[in-house]
């Protein structure tokens, strides 16, 4: 058989098909609504959002600090076994800079980009990232392997959302690391060569 | 494993279309009887029925599958739905593949379809609902997010640019040319790409497969009767699918590992040993110019960081040493989801008997693979084929 031999199916419509009327359609605008339990994992998540910290979830049997925290280990399927908290500090792990909204509808000339990120959180295992947002930063100074923090929401404004962070902004280059705020337990880890890239990065402006 | 030998006998597509006049139901009806018709068999002589098509929230319809089961010639026969994201159309031989080689249907129809126009004012908004609700919906994400942040990563990591992955649509759009069903084949420069507007950057206009309505099916029938009904019966040899993590921020975002996994399973079946020498053709999934770079990679036909240079080289090309995607793909064909991977599969299957018209690769290529990927970035399927 070839494709050629047959007459394919699928007529191809044009505007003006719609706006000559020679082609009627049914309209239908759903007003659904969802409301969406957290459950027990994000839901802590959220709570400690809220005060101003993240919290991961370990697993004993694979080692793993797992952020978003989740109950149940999905590699060793067992339970997870105890709280973490990690820091608000990060590396970019890669970035993009978005002149489209979510409806694929287009940023205005006036609107800045957006800049969504994986920010590899400092504390949890490596490679353990989550969609944030970048702020504070040019878009031609993102650069990946560069650090970052997360900036918060007022206590007062927070409501234990993802959106508590407002955004995660370069580390300034500055010699002295500020102690992370809620670190019970958690590890310290500063890599000097990424901070010292991100410093360069910066200092070209 | 007591399985018995699968075959394809059939095929038929519609044209890939942004609006199409027609509804799902007749897309569906016209792919199927030009499958049927392909091989001369009636709708009497089918013992069942997959269908595969992507999201509900497309359509806007709720049990896409049962609302879709006429124009399937589905009904009072055994029939199923299955449903991967972009993955759909590579795992619909598969779902049918069971059926037959279990010894339950010595011939199925599979069919795939989708219709993306009717969400507006964009289908990308339906999209909105694969992200995670709690975690990362409220930072209102789109799709083309994860595929830029991806294209970023695979860019750093092997030191690749944007002109070297252009090459790719370039290539994709110009192989339309030929496909009877394109919807937007057309000549066009690496210039064009890197100067068409950018969406997220470092993703184009250009880089992106489009919205697109359209519909495929195969007939797929048991060794004994596909041998009476056709001396070309191509065989599905290996099948293999695999789903990583939803927590698509945790995986290593330069290389498809699923796609490797399902690949190694689809090998393992067809005693493929090394699939750059015996895979002679392919048909990854392309919706965005640099997934073809990434999933050669994936399927082990491009060693890692390396697929660009060797597009680069013609090695890809209609007429070079591994033909990818001489349908057109996504890229210039269109996407319509789940009837994209089965234009794959159907590509596959002319190219290997032969019959693909001036998009036929030079030689004699006796093995060929379709591969699709889709979900939230995190299933492969593959199909290896052989003449």
């Amino acid at each position: 058989m070839k494709l050629e031999d047959f007459e394919l199916g699928g007529t191809n419509l044009k505007s003006s098909d719609f706006k000559q009327g020679t082609v009627l359609t049914t309209e239908w605008e759903p007003d659904l609504k969802y409301a969406w339990d957290n459950g027990v994992a994000i839901g802590r998540y959220l709570a400690e959002l809220k005060e101003g910290r993240i919290i991961a979830r370990a697993c004993h049997s694979c080692k793993r600090i797992m952020l978003p925290p989740r109950m149940f280990c999905e590699l060793c399927f067992r339970p997870t076994d105890e709280w973490f908290y990690v820091q608000d500090t990060g590396t970019v792990n890669t970035f993009s800079i978005a002149r489209v909204n979510w409806d694929a509808s287009r940023r205005g000339p006036d609107e800045p980009a957006l800049l969504p990120a994986v920010i590899e959180i400092d504390g949890a295992s490596k490679g353990m990232g989550i969609l944030h947002m970048l702020g504070e930063v040019e878009p031609e100074e993102i650069r990946i392997g560069m650090k970052v923090r997360a900036v918060w929401k007022k206590p007062g404004e927070r409501t234990g959302a993802i959106t508590d962070i407002l955004y995660f902004k370069p580390i300034a280059p500055a010699r002295h690391t500020p102690p992370a705020k809620a670190s019970a337990g958690a590890k310290k880890k500063v890599k000097t060569k990424a901070r010292s890239k991100a410093g360069a990065a910066r200092g070209k402006r | 494993m007591g399985m018995r030998k699968v075959a394809i006998v059939g095929a038929g597509i519609t044209k890939f279309v942004r609006r199409a006049q027609e509804t799902g139901k007749e897309l569906s009806w016209q792919a199927s009887k030009m499958a049927l018709d392909s091989c001369e068999l009636t709708l009497d002589d089918v013992d069942m029925v997959t269908l595969g098509t992507a999201p509900d929230a497309f359509d806007g319809v709720h049990m896409k599958g049962e609302y879709l089961a006429d124009g399937a010639g589905a009904i009072g026969k055994p029939y199923m739905r299955h449903y991967v994201g972009g993955g759909t159309g590579v795992f619909s031989p598969i779902h049918g593949w069971f059926h037959v080689a279990s010894g339950m249907a010595d011939i199925c129809l599979v069919v795939a379809e989708e219709k993306m126009s009717s969400c507006h004012p964009h289908p990308q908004g339906a999209f909105l609902t694969i992200f995670d609700h709690t975690t990362e919906q409220p930072l209102k994400p789109t799709l083309i997010w994860i595929f830029a942040l991806e294209m970023n990563r695979y860019m750093s990591t092997y030191g690749i640019s944007k002109a070297d992955i252009a090459r790719v649509s370039v290539k994709n759009k110009r192989n339309a040319l030929d496909h009877p069903s394109a919807q937007i084949a057309e000549n066009i420069t690496v210039q064009d790409v890197l100067d068409s507007e950018t969406l997220c950057w470092p993703v184009n206009r250009l880089d992106i497969s489009p919205a697109s309505d359209g519909a495929a099916a195969i007939v797929l029938a048991s060794e004994r009767v596909a041998r009476r009904l056709t001396d070309k019966p191509v065989w599905i040899d290996g099948v293999g699918f695999s789903l990583d993590t939803a927590y698509w921020g945790t995986r290593d975002l330069c290389y498809p590992r699923y796609v490797e996994t399902a690949a190694r399973m689809a090998y393992d079946m067809a005693g493929i040993k090394e699939p750059s020498k015996e895979i002679h053709i392919a048909e990854p999934y392309d919706p965005f110019d640099y997934k073809e770079l990434h999933h050669l990679e994936g399927l082990m036909l491009c060693p890692r960081g390396e697929a660009a240079r060797l597009t680069a080289e013609g090695y890809t090309a209609r007429d070079g040493n591994l033909p990818v995607c001489p349908s057109g793909g996504a890229l210039g064909v269109g996407n319509p989801i789940a009837a994209t991977g089965l234009m794959k599969i159907i590509e596959i299957f002319l190219q290997l008997r032969g019959e693909a018209g001036k998009r036929q690769v030079p030689g004699t290529p006796r093995c060929g693979l379709a591969q699709a990927w889709g979900d939230l970035m995190q299933v492969g399927t593959v199909v290896v084929m052989r003449i």
